[in-house]
């Protein structure tokens, strides 16, 4: 920079000029060095959890593991099969619900309210709702349903991850719908299409690969949430298939299990750790390769 | 469409419709005039469902926070009294924690994920940059019960051993840093919690902040190599000022997400009301993990409507914090337009 002094003689301008650029150089490698450091440190982390945790969950895996009920402190036996039910049934019919709204929701976006104020308004508050506290989530439903009925319920469950359901495929079923060529709607209105049947039977179908990964990661988005299950299914710790009833869930139950000091609930805790990162893992990977062969 | 259909079957069929269209002549077609109208309607309703629901949410959580405001105010934001016992509550230890741990998580993430943002937009090689992209992400779908339960019984005995330990006897009896690592080296507390929150929200920087450096024109990138500009330069002087928007809208986005992370600070900030010692290796409470250690057993009445009140201070940050980041997400979206 200061090269000034040094323009007396071409030489001495010749030599500052190198010297800024070696150290230009210099700090762009350094630079780039550091830009590859964080990569790998991004990377270092996502493989020692998923080596801890294969490590460390795999030994619990057997067949008691499904289908034994959740132990007593220090008991010799059993397994994780209230939880892993109770689980796939409130993730499962918090899908059936909140999808059909997210896609109606969706569809309003992307067809109705490209425009006007209600458009904007609820695009906005959705992507606000997405990455809302989930626990909050929690919150409103157990001064809803739960203060009122008096009762913790797998229902209740349901309804929390319901809502977190819908932001996630609202989000998506707007993204592909907007993706859709708009020749391909003029094409089916000039053929005479009421828009109801133009939505369902030509865009919704062209966008169909990507709103069914939207849900797909929308269940497992849902199936590792712990913070609205705490207070609205609570936990049980014996079978049931009542919905009316307190539900236990694998990430409640791991929660629990992992605080205690007991040993059989730990290795039961990793080992239902092992089974949810799995299965999440496992549902993203198929939910990307599977949009990204469809389109 | 229709330059992909082939005309020699089109024509070889012509015959055949005219004959059919002689037989039958055409009807109308029966449209009925409802399902449109019920298709819209449900669409419609669906919007205005997720603004009820957010509607819904903040009045709920007034109406149940009721009683803690009326007997606190707003003192209830710097008051540092929690005791169950006693029956009086204040807020500022769980809204220390909360702020204090985001903040470990963006002092750290940040330059990370802008590393990696970098790394995967102008360095990486063609055939990395999806699988490596893809990693990142799934960072993020780590479910966050499997963070918690590795920081506590993983990496916080580590974290203590190799960090904790070294940093208090480097830094013993130097007057402000030491005090910032005082107190007892278990590996749970403030420090722990923001490393891995730090972990938890670098995929979401990274991936707006990735995003964002790709609607740079290349225009632009091209005329600064073009002068001579080394990648660092057009990074720092040409891709950063266009896109500044929108990163400092990802990071918005990244704190939103540490503020009400709740389950991977339960697992490893200690739950303890305290605020005695500024140390970060100190046992802490936040917003989140209070209401998750201790909502199921609080009885009715105050005890209660204090933590409803907690939720209510918690969502009305992260409110304003993901509108700050949406706003100016938009604003980068806007000028990509005109530019274009």
């Amino acid at each position: 920079m200061s090269t000034t002094a040094a323009t007396a003689t071409p030489e001495a301008a010749q030599l500052a000029r190198r010297r800024l650029h070696a150290r230009r150089k210099r700090r762009n490698v350094v630079a780039l060095t550091l830009a590859l450091a964080a990569m790998a440190f991004g990377i270092f982390w996502l493989v020692w959890i998923l080596v801890e945790t294969v490590r460390l969950g795999i030994g619990g895996m057997s067949l008691s593991l499904f289908t034994e009920m959740t132990p007593a402190p220090q008991a010799e036996t059993g397994g994780l099969a209230n939880a892993i039910f109770g689980s796939l049934a409130m993730v499962t019919m918090a899908t059936l619900l909140g999808t059909p709204i997210g896609i109606l929701a969706g569809i309003y976006l992307a067809e109705y309210g490209q425009r006007g104020w209600l458009g904007h308004t609820t695009r906005f508050i959705n992507d606000i709702l997405l990455s809302a506290p989930s626990i909050v989530i929690g919150l409103f439903i157990y001064s809803v349903v739960v203060a009122r009925a008096k009762s913790f319920s797998g229902w209740a469950g349901v309804l929390a991850l319901a809502l977190i359901v819908i932001p996630v495929v609202i989000r998506t079923t707007e993204n592909m719908l907007a993706l859709i060529p708009n020749a391909l709607r003029e094409a089916a209105y000039a053929l005479g299409t009421p828009k109801w049947r133009v939505i369902s039977t030509v865009t919704l179908r062209a966008a169909r690969a990507g709103v069914i990964t939207g849900v797909l990661l929308a269940f497992a988005r849902i199936a590792g949430e712990t913070a609205p299950l705490l207070f609205t299914a609570l936990s049980n710790q014996f079978w049931t298939s009542d919905m009316s009833q307190p539900m236990a869930s694998l990430p409640v139950t791991i929660f629990k299990f992992a605080m205690s000091p007991y040993e059989n609930w730990q290795k039961l805790a990793w080992a239902g750790v092992f089974l949810i990162t799995l299965g999440v893992l496992i549902l993203n990977i198929v939910a990307r390769t599977f949009f990204r062969n469809r389109t | 469409m229709a330059a992909t259909l082939p005309a020699s079957a089109y024509l070889r069929e012509e015959g055949k419709i005219r004959s059919d269209m002689k037989d039958r002549p055409p009807v109308a077609r029966r449209v009925s005039p409802w399902a449109d109208v019920v298709f819209s309607a449900l669409a419609h309703g669906a919007a205005w469902l997720t603004l009820a629901l957010l509607a819904g949410i903040l009045v709920s959580l007034v109406i149940g926070a009721a009683p803690a405001i009326r007997a606190y105010g707003l003192s209830f934001l710097w008051t540092s009294e929690w005791d169950p016992v006693q029956n009086r509550y204040g807020g500022l230890v769980m809204i220390y924690g909360t702020l204090m741990t985001s903040l470990i998580a963006l002092v750290i993430a940040v330059p990370v994920s802008f590393g990696i943002a970098l790394f995967l937009t102008e360095l990486s090689p063609l055939w990395l940059k999806r699988p490596l992209g893809t990693a990142i992400e799934l960072l993020a779908a780590v479910p966050s019960i499997v963070y918690g339960m590795w920081g506590l019984l993983v990496f916080s005995p580590i974290l203590s051993r190799f960090v904790q330990q070294p940093l208090q006897s480097v830094f013993k009896g130097v007057p402000v840093l030491g005090s910032l690592f005082s107190g007892p080296p278990v590996g749970i507390g403030l420090l722990s919690a923001g490393i891995i929150l730090a972990i938890m929200v670098i995929p979401f920087i990274a991936s707006v902040m990735r995003d964002v450096f790709d609607v740079t024109p290349p225009m632009l990138k091209e005329s600064a190599y073009a002068l001579g500009s080394t990648t660092w330069e057009v990074v720092w002087k040409v891709v950063l000022p266009y896109t500044k928007t929108g990163v400092v809208g990802g990071i918005m986005l990244g704190l939103g997400r540490a503020l009400g992370e709740t389950m991977a600070v339960t697992f490893v900030i200690g739950n303890f009301n305290q605020l005695n010692s500024l140390s970060l290796f100190e046992a802490a409470n936040s917003i989140t993990s209070a209401l998750a250690n201790e909502f199921g057993e609080a009885a009715p009445g105050l005890h209660q409507a204090s933590l409803i009140y907690l939720g209510l201070v918690l969502f009305l940050i992260t409110f304003i914090v993901l509108s700050i980041s949406k706003l100016l997400l938009q604003r980068l979206k806007r000028r990509e337009g005109r530019v274009a």
